[in-house]
């Protein structure tokens, strides 16, 4: 390929720096030198490398791979970071399980992190069904009011935090179960029985329907939600006269209920979060508005 | 310097080229790639890890088709923000039965490597029907259809000897009962079949059997919830001790 007569050799001139010997269809190529700055980063970054491979885990041999002399890993920093925060938080923390939660609100600073920390952890594990700002959604209580299904004390919020409800992994989770009606009374008296819980919840209801239905009502559903309807918080019957609804109080939701039932279920909580950290969010939920 | 004058050679000749350039890159996938084989701690040895039963592994198809990894990662990194956030961090053991894995660097929803047991079945079901009546503020769609897909476990010993040929270690038990432990997750709440329900808890401890979503059929719906209650639910951390953690600095 080469040709020593090409004509492009004669633009050579004096001073021109050698050619590197590469030849290209007669195209040849002068030996500049690399640029300085290159040069030197090129050979820095070599020695950055060998250093880097020495000082951090790297090379996998037959065992493990090389620690490092800096014995760094991603998981130490983490828990150190964690342990970090934590022993920041620690004695405020200790303060907070050693406190009757009745007590946290005298102590300004304590209740300060409590309620801060609660609002914290609610937004990050409960906002999914109670809502970012815990107003709920349909099937899911809204916790600003002060309607509450399994008492709304802070050692009561406490305990449901704690144990959740209805749930299969927490022995002492709260538990009851509703009736489902389907087959236990007639498409009548299921109509009647809607007609007579909308007229002690105060909507629209025809009387007469309402008044059968009363009777249905106490042979029924009084053993439970009491013969006023106002509910029993022991097992989780919630009050039928206060026109607050978790799944709905028109004429259809209540029929489903009535002859469905509901089945609502909580989490438990207690291996998920720290004791404290259920004592902060039990403080926060108890005061948002409602709490006893 | 004789050697280096070679070069002439291989820039001369493509061919040449392309097979030592192979040669090269491949030495350096060798030296990256190979010891993750043999190193113990590529996947650490942990308590509780075990494959998926046949209806959490139909669950995890449905998530695959869905594309639910388009927007959710199943991976908890090493930082304080995601342990504080999800739980503790994944481990590699966790996705080991998994072919595809479903980790990700992107999150338009959160991380679900530990979603199991964080929420109610009724909220997946609520949720997975209409995102929005329980987060207002999310921008998942709906996947109501699942409810209303019934599925029949036709298929799901072929899926599993699948897996297993690609080295999950289904047993020829689990692959022949397949069809009993996928009804007898869901189907059968209340024991009236003659299911052996003890045997399913047996074979795939900690598995989860009740009816997902409220329908006695099951349904894709009922696949999907169970797989997401199990994610992140099998490893026993009580017995875990991380061995890079104990590293002193």
């Amino acid at each position: 390929m080469s040709d020593d007569k090409h004509p492009e050799e004669q633009i050579l001139q004096e001073g021109d720096p050698n050619t590197t010997g590469h030849v290209w269809d007669g195209i040849k190529e002068f030996d500049n030198p690399m640029p300085r700055w290159w040069l030197w980063t090129f050979y820095g970054c070599i020695v950055w490398a060998v250093i880097y491979t020495v000082l951090y885990p790297a090379w996998p041999l037959v065992n493990g791979a090389t620690a490092g002399l800096l014995g760094y890993s991603t998981r130490a920093e983490v828990a150190e970071e964690i342990a970090t925060f934590d022993a920041v938080n620690d004695p405020l923390r200790v303060q907070l399980e050693s406190t009757e939660l009745a007590d946290v609100s005298s102590d300004a600073e304590l209740h300060n992190f409590a309620v801060q920390g609660g609002g914290a952890i609610f937004r990050t594990w409960c906002a999914q069904c109670h809502g970012s700002g815990a107003a709920g959604a349909v099937g899911y209580p809204n916790l600003l009011d002060d309607d509450w299904l399994w008492g709304g004390t802070l050692d009561d919020i406490h305990y449901t935090i704690s144990h959740g409800i209805r749930n299969e992994e927490d022995l002492n989770a709260h538990y009851s179960q509703m009736t489902a009606f389907d087959e236990i009374l007639s498409d009548e008296e299921i109509d009647a029985v809607v007609a007579y819980v909308r007229n002690i919840s105060g909507q629209e209801a025809d009387a007469t329907l309402a008044s059968t239905g009363e009777t249905v009502y106490l042979d029924n559903c009084a053993s439970c939600h009491l013969d006023d309807g106002t509910g029993d918080r022991f097992i989780g019957a919630p009050n039928l006269t206060d026109a607050i609804w978790l799944y709905g109080g028109d004429e259809a939701a209540l029929e489903q209920t009535v002859r469905y039932a509901r089945f609502g279920v909580m989490p438990s909580w207690q291996n998920r979060l720290s004791e404290s950290e259920i004592r902060s969010v039990a403080i926060y939920v108890h005061s948002l508005g409602g709490g006893e | 310097m004789a050697i280096l004058d070679g070069h002439k050679k291989i820039e001369t000749n493509a061919t040449l080229l392309l097979v030592l350039s192979f040669l090269v890159v491949t030495i350096g996938g060798i030296v990256e790639i190979a010891p993750l084989f043999y190193l113990d701690n590529t996947i650490e040895e942990v308590d509780g890890m075990r494959p998926y039963s046949p209806l959490e592994l139909q669950g995890r198809e449905i998530y695959i088709r869905e594309g639910c990894y388009v927007c959710h990662s199943q991976m908890i990194r090493p930082m304080r923000d995601e342990v504080e956030r999800y739980g503790h961090y994944s481990l590699a053991a966790e996705s080991m039965y998994d072919h595809p894995f479903q980790w990700g660097s992107k999150r338009t929803g959160p991380d679900l490597a530990r979603v199991g047991g964080r929420y109610s079945d009724s909220w997946h079901y609520d949720h997975l029907v209409d995102p929005q009546s329980v987060v207002p503020e999310s921008v998942m769609p709906s996947y109501g259809y699942l409810a209303n897909r019934e599925l029949e476990p036709d298929h799901i010993g072929d899926l599993m000897a699948t897996h297993r040929f690609v080295g999950v270690p289904y047993s020829d038990e689990m692959i022949e009962m397949a069809a009993h432990d996928f009804n007898a997750q869901a189907a059968d709440p209340f024991g009236f079949h003659d299911y052996d329900q003890d045997a399913v808890a047996e074979r795939y401890p900690g598995a989860q059997l009740r009816d997902f979503d409220g329908n006695p059929e099951v349904t894709e719906m009922d696949a999907l919830i169970a797989y997401l209650q199990m994610l992140g639910t099998l490893v026993d951390f009580s017995t875990f001790t991380p061995e890079e953690a104990v590293i002193s600095r």
